[in-house]
This record gives C-alpha cells, structure tokens and sequence, in this order.
C-alpha cells in the first residue's frame, strides 16, 4: 500500500496538475466558438476553396503538371482555417512542414500563385524554384514550406524568440505532424521555448499515420498533447474536424500566449483522405475507415450542416461552391498557361550580395 | 623526500600562464585537495590543488608573475619528518624542460605542436596607410568585432553554449554579457541542433543571430538546419526570405583532444551552394570579417581555430574594421611558386616561405579566408606569375578545398602549369590521441618545404 501523501503535497500536485490542464478544462468548459452566420460562411468558404483546390492539384498531378513529392491537406481543412481566423495576421507568424497548401489559402494568399509554384512556373510565389513543399510569403507572415520532418519546430521557435526580442506581442504558431512530434528536435525546442517563455503555439496535427505508420505503432505516448507535460507546457486535445471548437481553442491558446505564460502544445486531431503524398497507394489503411470519417466527421459537411440550421439557403451555399470552383479552375488555368522559370533565374537568389 | 610542485597544464592548449596567486604561504601544512594557488590562463583563472600531505617549503615563483612555463617547480613541499628549512629548491637547470632529471619521462608533446608558429603576418597592404597598429589576440579580435556590431544595431545577439555566465567556452565572448545584458547574451541547453533552428528561425524572423558552436565538431548535430534551413531558403523562396544568421565558433584539430573533437569542416560548408564560408588566420582578418559577416544579408558560416585564439598580432586601430568576403589575401609575395592556405595552415605556410627563401626559393602566400566564394581570380594570377603551386590544409585530403584549388587550376589555369599541383594535407586517417601518432598525422612547415620542392624540381 503506497503512503498517503501528506495534504501540502497532494495540494502541489493538485496545482501542478490545474497549471498544465487548466486550458484544456477552459475548453471542455465551453468547446465551441459561436460565429455569426457571415463568419461561419467565411470559414466555409475558406476549407471548400482548400478541398477544391487540392482536389484540382490532385488532378494536375495526375496529368503531369505537378511533379516531385505533393502533399494534400483533403480532410484537415478545418485545422488551418479554425486557428489561423484567431491570428492577428498584422503581427503574429506561422510555420510549418510540406504539406502547407492549406495553411496558406487560409492566410488569404492568391491561389494562383500557389498553383502556379506547383506547376514550377515563373508566377509561382516562389517563382517556380521551391515547389510544393517550399513556399513562403514573409508579406503575410508566413514563413513556409519546410521539407525536413520536425524542423519548422525549431524555426518556430526562433520565431518566437524574435517576436519576443523585438518586443511586438506577436505570437509564432508552428504546425507539425504526429510522425514529426518523435523527431529529436521538437523537445529541444519545447525545453527551450518553455524555459524562456517564448510565445509560441505547437500545434501537432495528428491525421492518424506518419506516411504509412499509424500512431500507435510508431508513439509510445500516443495522446500527443500529454507531451509538453515534461517541459511544464500545457496542453489541449481538440476535434481538429470542427471548426468551431479549433477556433475556440485557439482563442484560449493565444490568450494564455500573449499574457506572456510560454508556449501551448495543441494537439488537432484530424484526418487525410488521400495519401501521405500524391505517390502513395494508402495501403496500410480500409476503404472503410476512410469512409467512415468522409461520413462521419467531414468537417466541410460539418459547417454546411450549421449554415443550413442558421438559415442559409441550399441555393446560397451551391452559389458559393460554383464560386469557388470557378476560382480554382482560373488558377489552374493561370498555372499551366504561365512561361517556366527563364534560364538565367537557375543563378539567382543563391546568396543575396555579390561578393 | 621534498616534492617539487610543478606549473601544471590546465588545459589541452596550455604551454604558459600566469601564477595569480599563493593560497598558501611557507611553513602551512597542507594535504590532498587543500587549494594552493590560483593559476591563469588566457582562458580561465583555475585552482591548483595539493595532491600530497606535507609542509609548504620554499615558494620559488612570487604570486603575480607572468608567462610560468608548464613544468617550471613553483614550490617545494617537505613531506612528514622532513625540515622545512633543509628542503632545496632545485637547480636552474634542473626547472626547465630541456633538462629533465634522469628519472623523469619528458611529457609528451602535442602533434599540434607541429601546427605552433611565432611568425607575424605582415601588414595587410588594403589597410589604408598610416593607420594606427596595436597588438590583439585573435581572441580578442573576435570579441571585439562581436561587441561593435551588437552596439551598431540591436538586431544582433549571441547564442550558445556557456556564451554568457560563464564568458565563453574558450573565452571569446568574454565581457559581452556584462555589457549586453542576457536578452542579447544566451546561454542555451545543450542542444545544438535546436537552437541552431532557433537561431535560423530567428534570422527569418528578421533578427542578426551570432551562434556560437563550442566546436564545429557539435556543429553536426545542427547541420540539418544550416544546410537545409539557412542556406537554401533564400533560393527556395524565389529571393523572399532571407537568412541572416553567423554560425561560429573552433574549428579543426585541437590538442590531443582525439578524433571526435579535430576535424576541419571547411569542405563540408564549402560544398554547400547559399552558404558563405569564411576561415581567417589573423586577428585583423578575424575581426573585419566577422564583422562583414554579422552584416552580411546571407548566412555565413565562420570557422575559427583554438589554436590561434591566443595568437597576437597587428590590428588596425579603425573605427569601423570591415574587410570584403569573398576575397583571398596575398600575406607574402614571391615568384617561384605559391603556397595557398587558409586558417592555420596560413601560419605554416609563411614558415616554410622563411625557410625557402634562405634556400633562395622565393614563394608567394595567399591566405584565401573566404572558401566561398573562393577567390580563384586570386589564385590563378598568382599562378600566372609562378607557375607552381603547393596548397597546405590542415584537414583531410579527400574532396579537400585543396582538392578544389586543385580542380580549378586544371580547368582554368592548365596552360600556366609547369608542374602538376602538390597538396599537403593532414594524413587520411581520424586523428588519434597518441602524441607521437597525432604528429604523423597533423600537417607541418617542413611537408609544405617537401612538396614545394617537389613542384620546384628542386
């Protein structure tokens, strides 16, 4: 029989304990944002010009317009959009890995020039030198695109520690995956993000499988918000399908920031329809589970629901979807029509100065 | 029997110091662990401690004197039953180490002692004339160009491991926090490969990181981030996102410190298109490039050597000290042959210049600093002019700068060869602790002197 713990210690482990669950009790309190019903729409609008878009990547990619890795963010739409509607886009800072279409078509950047760096064209945002997984748009705030598993945590980080150095109350949010949330780095970050309080947001986008492992098969610790614990970093577990409750957890994530506390460790847990990249077959999961969330928990079907509820028409969202597939049927256009990248940008762009 | 105690070695580079100060006077009774003096080096300030029982007998070496050759008897200890008073201090002769007593085994000597040199580089004929010269070390040089670019602009700060509380694993970064304060003097945890990405992150971000490895040799476990993070962003992104970051800190072999902690990275960020690598030799060159790089909007890897860090030499009193990256240096003019080197093997290659000319072979020295860009105008005119040449690396041979040096004289100066081009490099093999075996590995003055004649025909 193990001692009884004396009433001062179980009180420490109690505040302990209310320190690093008290953003996830907030939530559980009250897990949804309540929108307006222009706001809602906005969302909506926001992952049905992702699923689209994607969807016509996919295309693209079959056809041979888009080569190399391409990373589709179907199904996860709700995580860019939920948590980036929170940012203050005139100061705070976002980073993440390859599959990063999603996260800037939710910042508002041009489709067509996302497009037109998929087809490797000299419109593209990174004039056709980076590709699917390497953009970025410092106008925006949006510093990539990283192609190396785990290091945008890294990046965040010092992201972070500049917002903090220069004093502008911006907060970083860096976004990886449940494969990344093993690489070595993440918790050298987390030790040193929290030891200095830095204002940064991880956000762990857990779709379930990193390329073909599935999480219980690769994560000792597979409730991958817990993780932070050992860096005294709270952290939260949210339905990364809603994006409703992804907004209110962002909220309450960016206030505990901003007041100067160091970092939260969000985990979204989510889904991807389609493969880890465009080459891969997705075996290592049924057709049936797939299904199952398309059904289920479609976060897109999800909102439309609500819209519905709220007293949009079914004629007002078909408008929209029209819309919208207008939009990406001008960016593809935009994308295949537009000249490569002229012979002489191979030269340029290596350093910045001559020396 | 009295004990001699002896200056001691306090650390792998030592070969002098200071006595600072007796903890201790004659006639105390000491024991093992009782703290006797308090000894500096030009890192450190260390204790010296008793590791033997007995009285403290004649103090030889007065508290404050400077330049104790290791080895020199400081003190005598007389042992139990002994007279103090009857206890000898040791011969003149008997307290240097070219006459050890007969029973004593000569402690080894470093292989990198094949790498020491007393030559002065000479004045650096860019500098504008009647500029003001004082003396510096390297060290200080470093520290120097740090503090004036973080007071000309408060985007710059130092990151690493025991930068700040401690001053600096080997003292570079001494004085900075006092002056700086800790939000732009970190000390981080031991983990290089994240605050290599915070660093680089934070250059994203629009701040002047100086990250400090304590070696380059640490540096591995960051490489990612200074390859795949800093050097190909700026490309990536169509020249939107730049990269600002100096990655610095000792680079190459030390002493006796085994394979794990000698090794000249050169090459290996050499290789690497974004990125600027820069190797001085001298502390004019050390401080006027590292302040070109902390401006420079590219990221800059800057590799220094332990070796050199207490080395002296002439630095020009300027207000501002930049020199250009990118830009090789003739330290030695001649018209027999060329020696190109860089970083410490520049100091070597001067050496054996001296040597040969007293043989009447006059050679040219070009100190490159910059490995990239590499300044092969300078190069191929020097060429032009002698025809021959020898590069000295303290490094590996294998896919080497001198490999490339080498290259590019086939490709682009063939016509002015009147010999195939001789590189002198460490030895293939990882460097190996044993002093005598870490000799054989370790490039010297007199392998420059071989190959040269051997270009010379000579």
């Amino acid at each position: 029989m193990p001692k009884a713990k004396t009433p001062v210690a179980e009180a420490a482990a109690v505040e302990e304990d209310f320190a690093l669950h008290s953003l996830q009790e907030a939530l559980d309190a009250d897990k949804r944002y309540k929108p307006s019903k222009e706001e809602l729409l906005h969302f909506y609008e926001q992952m049905l010009l992702i699923r689209r878009f994607e969807e016509k990547a996919g295309q693209l990619y079959g056809l041979g317009l888009i080569g190399g890795f391409c990373h589709l963010y179907i199904g996860q739409e709700a995580v860019a959009v939920g948590l980036q509607s929170a940012l203050d886009g005139s100061k705070d800072s976002v980073i993440t890995g390859y599959r990063d279409h999603g996260h800037m078509l939710a910042y508002g950047i041009d489709p067509k020039v996302i497009m037109a760096e998929l087809t490797g064209r000299e419109a593209g945002i990174s004039k056709g030198k980076g590709g699917s997984m390497h953009m970025f748009s410092v106008e925006h705030r949006f510093y990539g695109g990283h192609g190396i598993v785990g290091a945008q945590v890294s990046l965040g980080a010092g992201l972070a520690f500049a917002h903090k150095y220069r004093e502008d109350g911006g907060v970083a949010m860096a976004y990886f995956g449940d494969g990344a949330a093993n690489q070595g780095q993440v918790y050298e970050s987390f030790n040193m993000a929290a030891l200095w309080k830095l204002p940064i947001i991880f956000v762990i986008e857990n779709n379930g499988y990193a390329m073909g492992t599935a999480v219980k098969r690769g994560s000792a610790e597979t409730h991958f918000h817990r993780r932070g614990t050992a860096f005294r970093i709270p952290g939260m577990s949210v339905d990364g399908m809603d994006v409703l409750e992804v907004r209110k957890s962002a909220e309450l994530a960016l206030e505990y920031v901003r007041a100067g506390n160091g970092p939260v460790l969000m985990e979204l847990n989510t889904y991807r329809y389609r493969g880890h990249s465009m080459s891969d077959p997705a075996k290592y999961r049924s057709r049936e589970e797939v299904q199952g969330v398309r059904e289920k928990r479609d976060p897109i079907d999800h909102a439309k629901a609500e819209l519905l509820a709220m007293g949009v028409t079914e004629e007002a969202l078909k408008e929209v979807d029209k819309r919208i597939r207008a939009q990406v049927a001008e960016s593809a256009d935009f994308a295949e029509n537009s000249p490569e990248p002229s012979a002489p940008e191979l030269y340029t762009d290596v350093l910045v100065e001559s020396y | 029997m009295a004990i001699e105690l002896k200056m001691p070695a306090l650390s792998p580079t030592m070969e002098e110091g200071k006595l600072a100060k007796w903890l201790v006077k004659e006639g105390d009774e000491v024991s093992s662990g009782t703290i006797l003096a308090e000894i500096e080096t030009d890192k450190a300030t260390m204790e010296f401690e008793s590791i033997d029982e007995g009285t403290v007998g004649k103090i030889l070496v007065a508290e404050g004197t400077e330049g104790v050759k290791v080895g020199t008897v400081i003190a005598m200890l007389a042992g139990e039953g002994e007279d103090v008073s009857a206890v000898e201090a040791p011969k003149a002769a008997e307290t240097t180490e070219e006459a050890p007593k007969s029973d004593e085994k000569k402690p080894a000597e470093s292989g990198t002692a094949n790498l020491a040199s007393d030559l002065k580089t000479a004045r650096d004929p860019e500098l504008p004339r009647g500029t003001n010269m004082k003396t510096s070390t390297v060290r200080e040089a470093l520290r120097d160009a740090m503090a004036e670019e973080m007071r000309r602009d408060d985007r710059v700060f130092v990151m690493g491991e025991e930068v700040a509380e401690y001053q600096g694993a080997y003292k570079v970064t001494q004085g900075l926090l006092e002056e700086f304060g800790p939000t732009r003097v970190i000390d981080t945890p031991i983990t290089e490969y994240g605050f290599a990405g915070i660093g680089t992150g934070a250059a994203m971000g629009g701040l002047r990181p100086v990250i400090e490895f304590m070696t380059f040799n640490f540096a591995m476990q960051a490489i990612d981030h200074i390859i795949n993070s800093a050097a190909k962003t700026n490309y990536m992104s169509g020249g939107q996102m730049r990269c600002p970051v100096v990655f610095r800190g000792p680079n190459g072999a030390a002493s006796r410190v085994g394979a794990q902690h000698s090794q000249n990275y050169g090459p290996w960020y050499a290789n690497v298109p974004g990125l600027v690598v820069i190797a001085p030799y001298d502390a004019s060159d050390a401080k006027g490039l590292l302040k070109a790089a902390i401006r420079s909007e590219d990221p800059v890897v800057f590799l220094e050597n332990e070796l050199v860090y207490g080395r002296s030499f002439e630095l020009p009193e300027l207000d501002d000290h930049v020199l250009p990256i990118g830009k090789a240096r003739i330290m030695r003019e001649g018209k027999d042959v060329t020696i190109v080197s860089y970083s410490i093997g520049v100091g070597l290659a001067l050496e054996a210049a001296e040597k040969l000319a007293e043989e009447g072979i006059d050679a040219e020295v070009i100190d490159l600093r910059t490995l990239r860009p590499l300044d092969k105008e300078t190069v191929l005119a020097s060429l032009a002019k002698t025809n021959r040449m020898v590069v000295a690396e303290e490094g590996f041979p294998v896919c080497s700068i001198a490999s490339e040096i080498i290259a590019i004289c086939m490709e682009e100066g063939f016509d002015n060869l009147d010999a195939p081009v001789v590189r002198v490099c460490n030895e293939d093999v990882p460097l190996p602790y044993a002093a005598n075996l870490e000799k054989l590995a370790i490039i010297d003055a007199d392998r420059i002197i071989a190959a040269v004649k051997k270009v010379t025909y000579k």
